[in-house]
């Protein structure tokens, strides 16, 4: 493989030893060709520039004046830094912890798969696009009509289908012995009796509110021992006469009405039919009320606002966890591999449920790995940038701004003021050295 | 799907019954069925909008596209292909990636080599001092190299972008080589240098060949974060875009201009993905050597 060198020379005699000073000085100059590229590199653009921006931190935004720690008080006291430093404070708080915990249990779990390759290569996928175009995807998912964003129309499928909308948008009562409102319902107040009526017209329905199926409404025909009664549409091109049932009227379809008994407690409920005719059967006695309930004007769900100033920060981790829960499954899945299966064995035929031997077992000695998760990702989250940059839209770009934003923001988004951003670069920098220092260490113990 | 079934009922019907069996013996099938396919969910979502004409996007979600698939279109990419600067971008992004994959390679295996198999005087010193800048944050570099490229006259160049990317690239990995080479026997080393080959050819006809698999996990990395970066080129570039800043140049008006940025997204991360399912391995190899160890 050596290619050159011929392997039939003599059986080398200890050659001189190489602090020979000729030899010694070509070994040197050697070494120093094989490292200079990258010691140049590094220290022009790693540590010169890391030495000036501590220097330039104590200077104004012109460099002209040195106004000593001031850069560093404006940290706390700059509304967008105040903010994005906070910002950080929950992403380190909930998003490492939330990723690692997101991968453990894939990892768990994909191990009891046969199809682990697929799932895996499905979750970690996400890894391989930019943050910037992750965010850009998670913008698109994010939108706030449930007909235009998946999330919220997938949250919206699943509301719906437990408190459905109601038929009517929005409607007021056609005569004033109608009392109330589509929030509190609406009440006839003309007391019923077996054999009654109840005539309940409702208008400022535009037309294209109306529930489709609606149809022509017939008065009722009163009949003894039930109250009978219709929910329409009292207006007709040309007003008509309001509280009084005429061609060209339409019936209210699917109107929850619900009569109440002399007590106040609810005798019975129904649904008006397509000519929004409706009754009631066994009354007897007097004082009963039929009143229009407020379910039949319950809006349809209309959407989390997932990029307003409340939720843009939780739903810019939202697609950051996405894109780095993959890493961590399978960072854990590898370390799990290397559990001896015996261990685990062991535990389970000893009695142990399987709560118990991941809790007690597995999550013990996957701690080492679990922790280069969770440090990996303290240390991506103090950084995080370019999701920000392309989840939040401009309006609240600043309720979801993170330290290394501000920096950005502060030194080249139009402010340019290089001696507040190098004071932000430096803290973000502080932050980090913890976890600077225990590479070091690491690195230290295994040499 | 339905034509696949159609051309295969047999099959179709063993599968099925087999996915019924599979799936009634656990609930964790279901469960990470259903998590897997809403991982994919999104990825997929981008690109059935960046089939919609941007009328259609204003009025519905995406995936209404799957139930009246005659509104998709193309248009949007022969728009963009023709009639942008994304091309160009895209260009761009290729230059840089491929100049800040391969520069910070040679270079970090030139000293990688030389902090596993040479010795001179403060090597493990020097060499923590390389692991202690794996975490510095490249916002200390930003404002000082804005300044110094100015001063050098190439601000806004890919050169000024490549060269950023490269020294940065530099201490994760000359971390990652050096480890690698220091498993390298040392016999082999050894009797090499004993048949009198020079350290060059050493490094070239031995190291490099046995560091393959290390440096193959390294060029996805590198390769994967400069195509990807925004921060950098965001930075030093006015005119040179890669297809990231081209894209966030146009997000202001997101709404009005999702026919260009959704073709735009979906096109940038084609390339990485298929790096991604090509090279699955060392990526998945070169992940757990920079993260375990």
């Amino acid at each position: 493989m050596s290619g050159g060198g011929s392997l039939t020379a003599e059986p080398p005699v200890r050659e001189a030893p190489p602090s020979a000073e000729p030899g010694r000085l070509r070994g040197q100059a050697v070494t120093l060709a094989f490292l200079l590229p990258a010691g140049i590199l590094l220290g022009v653009w790693v540590v010169y520039p890391a030495v000036y921006t501590v220097f330039r931190s104590f200077f104004n935004a012109t460099g002209k004046k040195f106004v000593g720690i001031d850069n560093y008080t404006a940290l706390w006291s700059d509304e967008l830094i105040h903010k994005s430093i906070v910002n950080n404070v929950y992403w380190v708080l909930v998003v490492p912890a939330l990723i690692t915990a997101i991968g453990l249990v894939f990892a768990v779990l994909t191990e009891r798969i046969s199809w682990a390759v697929a799932f895996k290569t499905a979750v970690f996928m996400p890894m391989a696009i930019s943050l910037f175009a992750a965010g850009v995807i998670w913008r698109i998912m994010d939108q706030q009509e449930p007909s235009r964003g998946a999330l919220n129309g997938l949250i919206g499928a699943v509301h719906d289908a437990f408190s459905p909308p109601g038929v009517l948008a929005d409607a007021s009562p056609s005569i004033p012995s109608l009392q109330g409102s589509p929030s509190t319902g609406i009440v006839l107040k003309t007391p019923l009796g077996s054999g009654s009526e109840a005539l309940l017209g409702l208008t400022g329905i535009p037309p294209e509110g109306m529930p489709s199926g609606a149809k022509q409404a017939v008065a009722p025909q009163p009949a003894s021992g039930k109250i009978v009664g219709v929910v329409w549409r009292d207006f007709k091109p040309g007003g008509g006469v309001p509280g009084k049932v005429e061609p060209g009227e339409d019936g209210i379809p699917g109107v929850k009405v619900a009569l109440k008994d002399p007590k106040g407690g609810t005798f019975a409920t129904t649904t008006s039919a397509d000519d929004g005719s409706f009754s009631f059967d066994g009354v007897k006695g007097t004082g009963y009320k039929a009143a229009i309930s407020a379910d039949t004007f319950r809006k349809p769900f209309g959407g989390v606002s997932w990029l307003g100033p409340r939720l843009v920060t939780p739903a810019v981790m939202i697609a950051y966890i996405w894109v780095w829960a993959g890493f961590a499954m399978v960072v854990i899945a590898a370390g799990l591999s290397a559990i001896p299966r015996d261990v685990l064995e062991a535990a389970r035929t000893d009695g142990g449920t399987e709560w118990q031997v991941f809790r007690r077992v597995t999550v013990p000695l996957l701690a080492p790995v679990l922790s280069v998760v969770f440090i990996t990702m303290l240390i991506n989250v103090l950084k995080v940038f370019d999701i920000v940059l392309s989840v939040a839209p401009g309006s609240t770009q600043t309720d979801a701004s993170v330290i290394a934003l501000a920096m950005w923001r502060t030194s080249f988004g139009g402010v340019n003021d290089f001696g507040l951003g190098s004071a932000i670069a430096v803290f973000l920098f502080v932050l980090v050295i913890p976890i600077l220092l225990l590479n070091v260490r690491r690195f230290k113990r295994e040499a | 799907m339905a034509a696949i079934a159609a051309e295969a009922p047999a099959q179709a019907e063993s599968f099925a019954t087999k996915l019924l069996r599979v799936l009634s013996k656990s609930p964790v099938h279901i469960v990470l069925l259903v998590v897997g396919l809403l991982w994919l969910v999104p990825t997929f979502g981008l690109f059935v909008t960046s089939l919609m004409a941007p009328a259609d996007y204003n009025n519905f979600g995406w995936w209404k596209v799957l139930s009246h698939p005659s509104i998709a279109t193309w248009q949007n990419y022969s728009q963009l292909l023709h009639h942008t600067d994304i091309p160009h971008a895209l260009w761009t992004t290729v230059q840089i990636a491929v100049g800040g994959t391969v520069l910070p390679i040679i270079i970090a295996a030139l000293a990688g080599y030389a902090f596993a198999w040479l010795d001179f005087p403060g090597r493990d010193w020097i060499f923590i001092g390389v692991i202690a800048m794996l975490v510095v944050p490249l916002q200390m570099a930003l404002i000082p190299i804005f300044s110094l490229y100015n001063h050098l006259g190439i601000f806004d160049t890919v050169l000024s972008l490549i060269l950023f990317h490269t020294a940065f690239g530099l201490p994760f990995a000359i971390f990652l080589l050096r480890n690698f080479f220091i498993g390298i026997p040392k016999d082999i080393l050894e009797s090499a240098r004993i048949d009198g080959a020079s350290e060059l050819r050493i490094f070239v006809r031995l190291i490099l060949p046995l560091g393959l698999p290390a440096i193959a996990s390294l060029a996805i990395f590198q390769f994967l974060w400069t195509w990807n970066d925004l921060l950098v080129a965001l930075t030093f570039g006015r005119n040179t875009q890669p297809i990231t800043v081209a894209i966030y140049s146009n997000m202001r008006q997101f709404g009005s201009n999702i026919d260009l940025i959704a073709p735009a997204a979906f096109l940038s991360l084609i390339v990485p993905l298929a790096v991604f399912f090509a090279f699955q391995r060392y990526f998945v190899q070169g992940l757990l050597a920079g993260s375990v160890k």
